[in-house]
């Protein structure tokens, strides 16, 4: 059992999938509880794997038995484990959190197939994480994309349909350009095998072929990953979808996108690619300071708080891309502590605005004035997510800036820490704006004193524990910056 | 061979990239350039067909039969690309099916498929709701 | 030197956060809630003081708390100067705290349960600040400290507060993410690790230039200090109650910018490497021209709480210059600065809150006859002035003689024209006050009978102006204290 736990990782959300629909027969409480099992089955079996990956190294897994490169292979080392454990995580705790999120934003009749559709989402993402053929990841991705689409659309706001639109019309394009990309190394090598691309391809490097192939590669996947100038799909996307979508979305979607492209740049092509022929780095650090910056000043610039997290992902995906291109340890290490900190942070402040919405269903930041006395719990958890994506200390926002500074400082690039505090400041500016609204500015006209109006104790827990684990890994970073450390070491050798 | 026998075979000996290319082209510009909802999905199925067709040009050996056991089958198409395509087309034609699922929605919500007009009416609504709040 | 392992000191911090619980839970009850903001108040001044006997041995204490990643630990080490800046802070929260029921209550604030939590951060903060063993615990607890005194700033919530508050916090927050933090980053990168050793940790590490550099963004991040042009936040900031104002502005706060100023002129960069590469003078300079120009601006001030915001920002630049000169006496006068200035201040500040809760002013020019109506009240002012003036036998005098010693020492003779300048100056903006209480006559209208604000808050500004005097005859102990630290930071010499 345990052996076929890296496949049956995702099978137990492709199954559940189907199986959703037919219990929601009975009723929307057994749909969504099969999901929330399937989702915590996953997760279990996802951290399995990565206790597994740590104490012994690599796992492989041969689909069907056939040995690559002919067969399809899983392979898991820290970094895709890693990066398994958070989606599935998120995953779990938005699933737990969507039952009273969708009965307030749904017709009730599109619950049930929301629930399917959400665990294809799900197993979409944790395939393209486990998968080491990338032909599969291509089909994984487009699985991804498609539920994506339809989660998008069925917000109740009429602009969902043409934020979806817009998307679809976007990752069709990336999902394209992947498949070309893919087409033009099989084309050169007749493998498909990452491992076995990543011993073919270095004698070919100069090849037109592969520069082609990676530039389509790269162009793609920044698509997917929302990296500026090829973000505008991504602030109606998630604006206009339900909290559920744009939770799930901006917490794991872009953050496996990128994890695809640490693949593709530092697995399939190797660290010498970039170094010695394209230098597709200096383009990326160029794109991501742009987009750290861009994505910030845009976000003050919002007023519905939902587009401000929006485009707050964009600047916090340069963080990330940024790490990557600097193409050093602590780089690398940076990022991938951001991935997992943007998981956490962007996913539980999504996650407070769906309780705003639940309870008061607005979404503009000028209403927020006295949410601090209505809902004390969920703006708490909203301030700590807000503090750590200024980076204050002790939230799992500081460690990995502290890592990307270091880094900028050791690859001799000095000019990036000033522009990682810069946005750190504009973030502060952005996010004041709502703290003080929440908590500190009266109200114009004396409310009577409603009390207390929390969200529902189902929605509260998960969105607390994403909060918390904000600190706890802020605190305790020392795990998660080993597992990365070794992802890092693994991703940089030569 | 002469200059001009260099030119040609690039031209001609590669003519299968050559309809790929234009092809994709064509998809690409509809996709972007067109305001028309269904124009930009027919303009996204040429360019993912186009895509299928490198795959299956690249699979083409020179000489080749069929991908079947077959006692003549000494040299043979390499079978993967068309087992690779039969899957995208899955995927491709879910794609094209979600899009058209939207277009009808969309056609209903708006009564138009335009994609400027969308944006005007969202534009529109959006500044009503301003007014509204008093802002 | 002798080190010892002890949770001490994260006692001393924790012990205000868990009366935040407390606080927190028992905010329906005033008298409870007060209650334990005072036995906080206690048990951390006990834990402090219990830590003295050891420390005055020579004693180290030292305990890491947990490490945040490689080379980042929440830590802390208790030495002769951590002393200087807990002990004040600890002691006059206790008188604070009582100033605070009796200024709440007789101005009727709302959010007083908000209040007496951020109120128990802060100190912890301050406690934090005081007792790090590394610039990562420093900047934790330092960040900690502009979030937490935020909402006391803001507290009455009009547009006006909100407006003052978020000045306050831009300065403060704006400039340690931008100039501090990235001196933190490079230090790090450089020196490679972030611990406070006597002598510095970045001698040798990085070109004069980056070190430079470096010693720029440390100065400039540490806008609690109100260096100038980095100290519009504290006049800013005086929308705050007084009691806020008080122990905040006057203590807590600034006290945690200048100390950690000290801290990283003589535990990061180190005595030597500052003298080579004239630094020391620099900073003295800058810190010096803040003096004049503050004592300049606080002349002009007719808002009381105003005059004595820009009279903080000068007598900060005191506790800067004289650090920055880098000589024995010197440090010596900028270590007991810290503790004077704080009663002294505190005390002034205890007046204004105390005027405007009896006498509902804020401005100088109405306090015409004042000190008929609330003699105590008065007293406890002029002694507070003429320790900021530096009048024999007012604790102010003595930091004043050891700065103008550590001059001489570091042969910087325009300092003590600086020192002089500026004394003239203090005089002229608080003895008009004085001169107006007891000498100008009570305006028309209003009768010279006493009329004191409520004992509450009349006994602890007492309590602090008996302070002033305490600390001129208690120096030898302040000295005792600040010759640990010089002999550590300069090695002996």
């Amino acid at each position: 059992m345990i052996a076929h736990f890296p496949i049956l990782v995702i099978v137990v959300l492709l199954v559940a999938a189907a199986i959703v629909p037919l219990v929601g027969r009975i009723n929307r409480t057994a749909s969504w509880l099969t999901a929330c099992a399937g989702c915590l089955a996953s997760f279990l079996m996802a951290v399995s794997i990565l206790s597994t990956v740590l104490d012994s190294g690599r796992i492989s897994y041969w689909l069907g038995n056939w040995a690559p490169p002919f067969g399809i292979e899983y392979a898991y080392d820290p970094l895709n484990a890693f990066v398994l454990v958070l989606v599935s995580f998120v995953a779990f705790m938005v699933a737990v959190y969507a039952r009273d999120s969708l009965e307030k934003e749904l017709d009730p009749h599109r619950i049930t197939p929301f629930y399917a559709v959400y665990m294809l989402f799900v197993a979409g993402l944790m395939g393209m994480v486990a998968t080491a053929d990338l032909f599969n990841l291509y089909v994984f991705l487009e699985i991804t994309s498609i539920a994506g689409y339809v989660l998008i659309a069925v917000g109740r706001k009429r602009e969902s349909l043409m934020a979806s639109f817009t998307y679809l019309v976007m990752g069709t394009i990336a999902a394209t350009f992947v498949l070309l990309g893919i087409g033009y190394l099989y084309m050169v090598t007749g493998t498909l095998n990452m491992a076995d691309l990543a011993r073919l391809l270095p004698d070919l490097y100069h090849s037109k072929v592969v520069l082609t192939a990676f530039a389509f590669f790269t162009v793609g996947l920044t698509i997917k990953i929302a990296l500026f100038p090829l973000h505008n799909w991504l602030p109606n996307a998630y604006a206009f979808a339900p909290s559920v979508t744009s939770t799930i979305m901006a917490a794991t979607a872009t953050k496996v996108g990128a994890y695809a492209l640490i693949r593709v740049m530092f697995t399939v092509f190797q660290p010498e690619f970039e170094i010695t022929v394209v230098h597709v780095t200096q383009v990326l650090l160029f794109l991501a300071t742009i987009a750290i910056l861009a994505g910030s000043i845009l976000a003050v610039a919002q007023t519905d708080i939902k587009k401000m997290l929006a485009y707050s992902s964009i600047g916090q995906i340069g963080y990330i891309v940024l790490g990557v291109a600097l193409m050093n340890h602590l780089g690398m290490i940076g990022s991938i502590m951001h991935i997992l900190n943007h998981a956490l942070m962007k996913g539980g402040l999504f996650l407070v605005v769906g309780a705003i919405v639940y309870r008061h269903g607005f979404t503009h930041i000028q209403d927020f004035v006295g949410l601090g006395r209505k809902m004390p719990f969920t703006m708490a958890a909203f301030t700590i997510g807000a503090l750590s994506m200024i980076g204050v200390p002790l939230t799992v926002g500081f460690v990995s800036k502290w890592y990307l500074a270091l880094a900028s400082l050791d690859a001799g690039m000095w000019y990036f820490v000033p522009v990682l505090l810069i946005s750190s400041l504009i973030t502060a500016v952005y996010f004041w704006r709502v703290i003080d609204n929440i908590y500190f500015k009266k109200t114009e006209k004396e409310e009577p004193a409603t009390g207390i109006q929390e969200a529902p104790i189902g929605m509260l827990v998960p969105t607390f524990v994403l909060a918390l684990l904000c600190i706890v890994f802020g605190i305790f970073a020392s795990f998660p910056i080993s597992v990365a450390e070794q992802a890092a070491t693994l991703l940089l050798m030569r | 061979m002469s200059d001009y026998g260099v030119i040609t075979e690039f031209i001609l000996g590669k003519y299968h990239y050559w309809i790929c290319i234009a092809l994709m082209v064509v998809g690409f510009y509809a996709m972007i350039a067109k305001e028309n909802l269904l124009k930009k999905i027919i303009g996204m199925n040429i360019f993912q067909t186009a895509v299928f067709l490198f795959y299956i040009s690249i699979s083409k050996v020179h000489g080749g039969t069929a991908p079947i056991t077959w006692e003549h089958a000494v040299i043979y198409d390499n079978p993967l690309p068309h087992v690779l395509i039969l899957t995208a087309i899955v995927v491709s034609v879910s794609v094209t099916a979600v899009a058209l699922a939207l277009v009808i929605e969309i056609y209903r919500t708006y009564d138009t498929i335009e994609e400027n007009e969308i944006l005007e009416l969202n534009r529109v609504e959006e500044e009503k709701n301003l007014e509204l709040a008093g802002r | 030197m002798e080190i010892i392992q002890s949770a001490a000191p994260l006692y001393a911090v924790l012990v205000s956060l868990l009366a935040v619980v407390l606080i927190g839970v028992s905010g329906r009850n005033p008298n409870l809630r007060e209650s334990w903001t005072i036995i906080a108040a206690l048990i951390k001044f006990s834990i402090v003081v219990s830590m003295l006997p050891k420390i005055l041995d020579g004693t180290i204490i030292e305990y890491t708390a947990f490490s945040v990643m490689p080379g980042l630990d929440i830590a802390f080490r208790v030495d002769p100067l951590a002393m200087f800046f807990a002990l004040t802070a600890s002691l006059l929260w206790i008188v604070t705290a009582f100033y605070c029921i009796g200024y709440m209550r007789a101005g009727k604030e709302k959010n007083q349960t908000r209040f007496y939590m951020c109120f128990a951060v802060a100190l912890s903060a301050a406690m934090g600040i005081a007792f790090s063993a590394n610039l990562f615990t420093l900047f934790v607890f330092y960040e900690v400290l502009s979030l937490c005194t935020y909402p006391l700033v803001v507290h009455k919530q009009t547009p006006e507060a909100i407006k003052g508050a978020r000045t306050y916090l831009f300065y403060l927050l704006g400039s340690s993410i931008a100039f501090q933090l990235a001196a933190i980053i490079l230090t790090y990168h450089y020196a490679g690790t972030l611990e406070f050793v006597a002598g510095g940790i970045l001698a040798g590490t990085a070109s004069n230039g980056v070190i430079t550099l470096i010693f720029i963004l440390f100065i400039a991040g540490i806008a609690k200090a109100g260096i100038m042009p980095l100290h519009i936040w504290l006049p800013a900031a005086m929308v705050a109650p007084t009691p806020v104002s008080a122990l905040l502005h006057a203590v807590a706060v600034v006290k945690a910018g200048v100390f950690t100023v000290v801290k990283v002129v003589l535990f990061v960069f180190g005595v030597d490497l500052l003298k080579e590469i004239g630094l020391g003078m620099a900073l003295a300079y800058v810190a010096s021209f803040t003096i004049i120009v503050a004592s300049i601006m606080a002349m002009r001030q007719d808002n009381l709480k105003a005059r004595l915001a820009y009279s903080t920002v000068s007598q900060l630049s005191y506790i800067v210059v004289a650090v920055a000169l880098l000589s024995a006496s010197g440090i010596t006068a900028s270590l007991i600065h810290i503790m004077i200035h704080a009663y002294g201040k505190i005390t002034l500040f205890f007046v204004a809150g105390a005027i405007y809760i009896a006498a509902h002013k804020t401005k100088v020019s109405e306090l015409d006859g004042i000190g008929r109506q609330m003699p105590f009240t008065m007293i406890a002012f002029t002694i507070g002035a003429f320790s900021m003036i530096g009048v024999p036998p007012f604790a102010g005098f003595i930091s004043k003689w050891y700065m103008a010693l550590g001059a001489i020492e570091a042969n910087m003779y325009p300092i003590i024209g600086v020192i002089i300048l500026s004394s003239i100056l203090n005089a002229c903006y608080f003895m008009p006050i004085v001169y107006a209480a007891f000498f100008k006559p009570v305006p028309l209208g209003e009768s010279a009978k006493m009329h004191e604000a409520p004992a509450h808050m009349v006994v602890p500004l007492c309590f602090t102006a008996f302070g002033v005097l305490v600390l001129f005859f208690a120096s030898p102990f302040l000295l005792n204290l600040a010759r640990m630290v010089v002999t550590s930071v300069t090695g002996g010499s």
